[in-house]
């Protein structure tokens, strides 16, 4: 076998060769390709990929989970930058590219730049990815938040960061606020399973025909990507199939195809009724892309959102991103206190979950979300989602933020003060929404209206 | 291949436009065509919203003409004057967000080279002075450092001309300009200089009254982009608006400017010149048995 002639490569305790320390004289042994096991991989259907082939679990962080997700995603081009406060993710993909798992790699000049760069790539027809976090986020935006406009299939993971002054450099997942409605595909992982199986699932989401969007998948920097998590993967000698560039709803720009109209008549070039009608539906179409991505987010990942122990609970939990792990504790804690609970654990927030919450908190009477930032948004989200559908009482928060964790007892303490009415220590009133009796004639009104 | 979008499907020829018939008919793709047979050949770019007597549009005629292989050539442009000109023509354009054209060009030129390998695949940026030089001016330096393989073209007209004359940091000193009521305080940036210093192979200025000349660098800019790495052509193209030329007077305009400011320049490394006389029959870059004479 070709291993045996092979040298031994000294490696970390991850597997990577060690690459910092001279390698020793190698003139007897014929020398490792060191793209030699890279070339050995096997294209398998995604299918097989996420749903029969054999795992093996194993004990490592969030960056190694997504390094491991790219290994195994058959993808092209990455381009990095150590934004303060990366994770090491962007640097292993780099290793990657060293070993040929990754074909085309290189340290961008900052985040507009590598931005750009993965816009380009993307019309070249090869498949991306690329990572950031926090200030990084918001330093690319503009064009991440042109990249759904432009149709551009693309996977980018947001290591969410505080972005707001004073400089921290912790995790708070505030920056999800700012990509939730730029046309992209969001989801947010939980922990180190979530972060490997989302990234995987995002490149074929990315690449359907009907969807051809970039996804983004968020994780709570830090608690996901520095900290070490069990993860079950498949061998690493499979990956999945090439991107097929031929297959986009909008042509990839390698005169190849025609051109697509979008980069012949650039909307903004005139100011009449046909510019604003072009921007308009083009727009409509991109949504419309999102809500197409539901039938793949529920046949690849089992559904946009996860319900546990939701039958006759009085209070749902509702939360996405780490604030699910004190969640479940809390769920726990209040079964011990004899109150019925139950937890909605959200995986996608664009496209988002409206009518499985609908259903699901039909019958609730109290909700609580809580977050890791001060602005709450996916309390904002789900309240816009159940609005006439549901007469609970929804508290926005707890909320940590600034690189805080989130004590159990908070939750609980939600839990406890809504449903005896008593005054939350944490959450303003202001933040407490519903309870109210709804007229479903005002709903209706208010519905056909907005 | 690429040619294959081109053609009709058979039996819907006649249907066609007439403009696409005449593309398909009497165009450049696939042909050697040169600026002295323009009105011969149907071209790629011809009808946009310019205002008239606009220089910058006629530099951009003559540089889509001149580029060596148009079917295979894919534009990238930002927000300026210039892309309401590029998106009319009949290849393929990106206009993507401001200042991000090198950006997009390195991702762009890279993926198409995984691609289609060594299958020439040209990548050509095409944006205004303050697209380059001021909010692009990163990611053009450091595509130049990175010594990525396309060519970037300066459409300077020393103006922000499509958002109604304001000063960039191309502008000459002391010239008044929206923005700069009192006159611009600092030097035009000498980015013929940084390019240089940043690797480009190919370094060249030029001004649109010259079409033959335009062509000749436009046509070296792009070969050695294609084999050696980054080449950068900065071209004046004069804002006749802005600067209230006349349009009769337009290129006595760049006639005066060339001899002022914009002398013909061309700066070749080694590896530029033995790439375009070796593999491209350029017979003046071959290397001389005597050392000549520098003439001047």
């Amino acid at each position: 076998m070709s291993e045996a002639l092979e040298a031994e490569v000294k490696t970390n305790p991850q597997g990577d060769p060690i690459t910092s320390t001279a390698a020793a004289p190698t003139t007897q042994v014929a020398k490792k390709d060191p793209h030699g096991e890279a070339k050995r991989q096997k294209v398998v259907s995604p299918e097989y990929m996420f749903f029969e082939a054999p795992r093996e679990r194993e004990f490592i962080t969030g960056s190694e989970c997504a390094k491991e997700a790219v290994r195994r995603s058959n993808v092209d081009l990455s381009v990095a930058y150590p934004i303060t406060p990366q994770s090491e993710t962007m640097q292993l993909i780099g290793v990657l590219y060293g070993e040929g798992y990754v074909k085309e790699y290189y340290r961008g000049e900052e985040e507009y730049g590598v931005m750009s760069a993965i816009a380009g790539a993307s019309r070249a027809g090869v498949r991306c990815f690329t990572a950031t976090a926090g200030p990084g986020t918001l330093r690319g935006i503009e064009p991440i938040a042109s990249w759904p406009g432009h149709r551009l299939p693309a996977v980018a993971m947001f290591t969410c960061r505080v972005v707001n002054a004073p400089l921290a450099i912790q995790p708070d997942n505030i920056e999800i606020t700012y990509l939730l409605n730029c046309g992209m595909i969001l989801f947010h992982s939980e922990n180190q399973q979530d972060l490997f199986d989302f990234l995987m699932k995002a490149f074929v989401i990315s690449e359907k025909n009907d969807v051809t969007l970039p996804v983004g998948v968020a994780c709570d920097g830090f608690f996901v990507t520095h900290a070490r998590g069990y993860c079950s993967m498949p061998d690493r000698g499979l990956k999945l199939p090439p991107r097929e560039a031929w297959r986009g709803a909008v042509p990839v720009l390698d005169a190849e195809n025609p051109p697509a109209r979008l980069s012949r008549d650039a909307p903004v070039q005139k100011s009449n009724f046909m510019a604003y009608n072009i921007h308009a539906v083009w727009q409509q179409e991109v949504w419309a892309a999102v809500e197409r991505s539901r039938k793949y987010i529920e046949l690849y990942m089992g559904g946009l959102v996860e319900a546990q122990n939701l039958e006759d609970a009085e209070v749902v939990l509702i939360a996405s991103g780490s604030a699910l792990a004190q969640s479940r504790e809390a769920l726990r804690l209040c079964k011990d206190k004899g109150i019925k609970a139950g937890l909605i654990k959200i995986r996608s927030l664009r496209p988002f979950p409206t009518a499985e919450l609908r259903k699901l908190c039909k019958n609730a009477k109290l909700i609580v979300v809580p977050e890791f930032n001060y602005v709450g948004w996916l309390a904002k989200e789900v309240a816009t989602a159940i609005f006439g559908y549901s007469k609970a009482k929804i508290i926005a928060g707890p909320h940590v933020y600034g690189g805080m964790s989130m004590p159990v007892e908070m939750i609980l303490d939600e839990i406890v003060c809504g449903l005896t009415g008593k005054k939350s220590s944490s959450v303003p009133s202001s933040d407490i929404m519903g309870a109210t009796e709804v007229d479903p004639a005002e709903v209706s009104h208010f519905l056909q209206n907005i | 291949m690429s040619l294959d979008y081109v053609k009709f499907t058979p039996g819907f020829d006649k249907w066609m436009p007439k403009e696409y018939r005449d593309m398909v008919e009497h165009g450049p793709f696939g042909k050697k065509t040169t600026v002295s047979q323009v009105g011969s050949f149907k071209e790629i770019l011809e009808e946009h919203p310019m205002c008239a007597g606009c220089a910058m549009t006629l530099f951009i005629r003559l540089a889509i003409i001149a580029f060596p292989n148009p079917e295979d050539t894919i534009t990238v442009g930002t927000a300026g004057c210039g892309r309401l000109a590029i998106s009319q023509a009949a290849i393929p354009f990106v206009y993507g967000n401001y200042g991000d054209q090198n950006g997009v060009a390195s991702g762009l030129s890279r993926g198409l080279r995984l691609r289609f390998g060594d299958r020439p695949k040209d990548v050509v940026v095409l944006a205004g002075d303050g697209g380059m030089a001021d909010i692009g001016f990163a990611q053009t330096l450091h595509s130049w450092f990175r010594k990525e393989k396309f060519t970037t073209i300066m459409l300077d007209n020393e103006v922000y001309g499509n958002t109604g004359g304001q000063e960039s940091g191309m502008t000459n000193k002391g010239q008044v300009l929206k923005m700069a009521p009192l006159g611009k305080k600092f030097e035009k940036m000498d980015m013929l200089g940084m390019a240089k210093i940043a690797g480009c192979a190919y370094v060249a200025t030029v001004v649109p009254n010259n079409p033959r000349r335009v062509e000749s660098v436009i046509k070296k800019a792009v070969l050695i982009a294609r084999e050696v790495g980054p080449t950068y052509i900065q071209a004046y193209t004069s804002c006749n608006i802005e600067y209230a030329i006349p349009t009769d007077k337009v290129l006595e305009d760049c006639k005066e400017v060339e001899d002022d400011r914009y002398k013909f320049t061309e700066y070749l490394t080694d590896e530029a010149k033995e790439t375009l006389s070796g593999l491209y029959g350029y017979k003046e870059y071959l290397p001389k048995p005597v050392p000549a004479i520098t003439k001047n």
